[in-house]
């Protein structure tokens, strides 16, 4: 249960601040992608018999590669369509080679938080640290081109390097998550409670501090509410992401007459 | 003959039956997926499947029919998309991973709740599908929707054009695309129902953006890329049962690859083909010697405009 408690909280830190980016630069779709395509990762890692974590990584790397690299030739929504459905049909073709690999495709999908070995958390806990240092170096290149690209432009930032970049970052994220949280839910963290933060400030730090801690709000939520009903952990977390969001909504829509906030819109 | 087809091919009922509904998903999709293409819409195409997911694993725990289950929640989660914001791109992008967190947080406690009760597998089935087990009344089925469809699209088949490709003339020309939006949105839903549950939802991705993003890159004009579409996905499709079905006489080990995997390799194949510098040269060379285009609305934007 203490482990539990300290992974998530590396997690959702982690999500929060990536987060924060995928929803500024509105790559939902890649931040999903990744995930999935990690997914067949640890499938066929563990065909071949090796650490799920290596998989994980391996494969999240090539689909945050696959997808900068089809995206600059054509249409970045079909090149993510593409690279996550040719990953996914890789991990279903892996899945099919096994047979006793059931509880473990759920576990992987939907995350098994309270499983976590004391023996884990230090790799989470030191790719989280590479994360989070990593979009402090990134910070002015991504806040510029997601912003004011004209300004990146003249200051000679080159934006396809900044999204691939980016991207990389997104499976870092992602190799360290997954076996925690699970595929698709990683995913829900870093959309929702980023997306509610930019609905109550406008200011880029604010809300980047405000999606963080609206990250950690859920994740504590969901453990808490997991433990005592039992039920898995992934429906309290993507079910308080969403609600996050409509609240923020809600209440955006109310004070929308407001004056003060326009920077970030 | 006898390398290409393995024995009882063409006399097998499974096969026959897979034939059948690839074909129809096939065309369905390829129709649908064009406008999807044209409309930026393909992670709405792919979240709706997973939001699909989440119906078919409620309908297993309640013992409803699945395919009912599949296509309620795709279409509610189309409506959810639509009423948090399509108007403006970046706020779609964000509705949509709103939708698609939320649906996953609910497919998570029911296939959760489905694999605590009796049901063995059925996890992996809702997820990945199966083309050689459906039953012949879902073939039945899925023909009725898609026909069904085939004609709102058929009949809405200006406004969708006009408003994917160019939202201002639409607008000026009095038609609502917040409306048509919907409307296509709702389509794309039930589409996405109908082949989740016959193919599962990786190939239903794969043949709604696949080949309408391949023969939109070498075509100029909708009509011609929807067919092309047609023909390159159906081939695709049933390419890739004949492998799948092939594939446990290629090694003495005997295990069937699934056919998801083909056709994904073969659709993903063709795009990679399509972007090809021939293509994109003969393309623009046809450009240049044609005479001013066809009637507004109906030119597709050519590639090199399309990318970001």
């Amino acid at each position: 249960m203490v482990n539990a408690w300290e992974v998530a909280t590396i997690v959702a830190i982690v999500a929060g601040v990536v987060g924060f980016f995928v929803v500024l630069r509105g790559s939902a779709f890649p931040a999903h992608a990744i995930p999935n395509g990690a997914f067949a990762g640890a499938a066929g890692a563990n065909l071949i018999g090796i650490n799920p974590l290596v998989g994980l990584g391996v494969f999240s790397l090539l689909a945050a590669l696959g997808i900068s690299a089809l995206g600059r030739r054509g249409r970045p929504d079909v090149a993510t369509a593409l690279a996550l459905v040719m990953m996914l049909a890789l991990g279903d073709a892996f899945l099919s080679q096994t047979r006793e690999f059931e509880p473990q495709l759920l576990a992987l999908l939907f995350g098994d938080l309270f499983g976590v070995a004391t023996l884990e958390i230090l790799p989470v806990a030191v790719l989280g640290i590479v994360c989070v240092l990593a979009v402090a170096v990134l910070y002015r290149p991504l806040m510029l081109t997601s912003l004011v690209p004209e300004v990146a432009q003249a200051r000679g930032i080159r934006p396809q390097m900044v999204d691939t970049a980016f991207l990389v970052v997104v499976a870092c994220a992602t190799t360290m998550t997954v076996p925690v949280v699970g595929a698709l839910l990683i995913f829900a963290l870093m959309i929702g409670p980023p997306a509610a933060a930019r609905c109550c400030t406008s200011r880029p730090g604010a809300a980047l501090g405000a999606s963080v801690v609206l990250a950690l709000i859920v994740v504590w939520a969901s453990i808490a509410c997991a433990y005592s009903s039992n039920w898995p952990v992934g429906f309290f977390v993507g079910t308080y992401s969403a609600a996050l969001y409509a609240i923020a909504r809600l209440s955006e829509v109310r004070t929308r007459a407001w004056p003060r906030r326009l920077v970030l819109r | 003959m006898r390398f290409v087809f393995e024995p009882g091919f063409f006399s097998n009922a499974p096969v026959r039956g897979a034939l059948t509904l690839g074909a129809i998903v096939a065309v369905v999709s390829a129709v649908v997926g064009t406008f999807t293409v044209l409309r930026s819409q393909s992670f709405a195409g792919h979240a709706l499947t997973d939001v699909a997911t989440a119906g078919g694993a409620a309908a297993t725990y309640y013992g409803v029919s699945v395919l009912a289950g599949f296509i309620s929640a795709s279409v509610i989660g189309a409506g959810s998309i639509e009423a948090i914001g399509a108007d403006r791109v970046r706020r779609r992008d964000i509705a949509t991973g709103i939708v698609l967190g939320a649906a996953t947080g609910l497919s998570a406690l029911f296939l959760w709740l489905d694999s605590s009760s009796t049901t063995t597998g059925a996890s992996q089935q809702i997820l990945f599908g199966s083309i050689f087990s459906v039953s012949s009344s879902t073939v039945a089925d899925a023909a009725v929707l898609s026909a069904a469809i085939l004609l709102v699209v058929a009949v809405l088949w200006r406004p969708i054009l006009l408003s994917a490709v160019s939202p201002e003339i639409a607008a000026a020309r009095g038609i609502r695309t917040r409306l048509v939006g919907l409307l296509f949105t709702l389509a794309l839903a039930i589409t996405v129902g109908v082949t989740s549950i016959a193919i599962g939802s990786i190939l239903s991705t794969a043949l709604l953006i696949g080949p309408a993003a391949a023969s939109l890159r070498v075509t100029r004009t909708v009509v011609r890329a929807m067919a092309l579409a047609c023909v390159l996905g159906v081939a695709a499709t049933w390419l890739g049962i004949l492998f799948a079905y092939d594939s446990p006489y290629w090694d003495s080990s005997g295990s069937p690859l699934p056919v998801s995997f083909f056709i994904v390799v073969i659709v993903f194949f063709l795009y990679l083909v399509t972007g090809l510098p021939v293509f994109r040269h003969r393309l623009a060379r046809r450009a240049s010697t044609a005479p001013s285009g066809p009637g507004p609305g109906l030119v597709v934007p050519p590639p090199a405009v399309a990318t970001r």
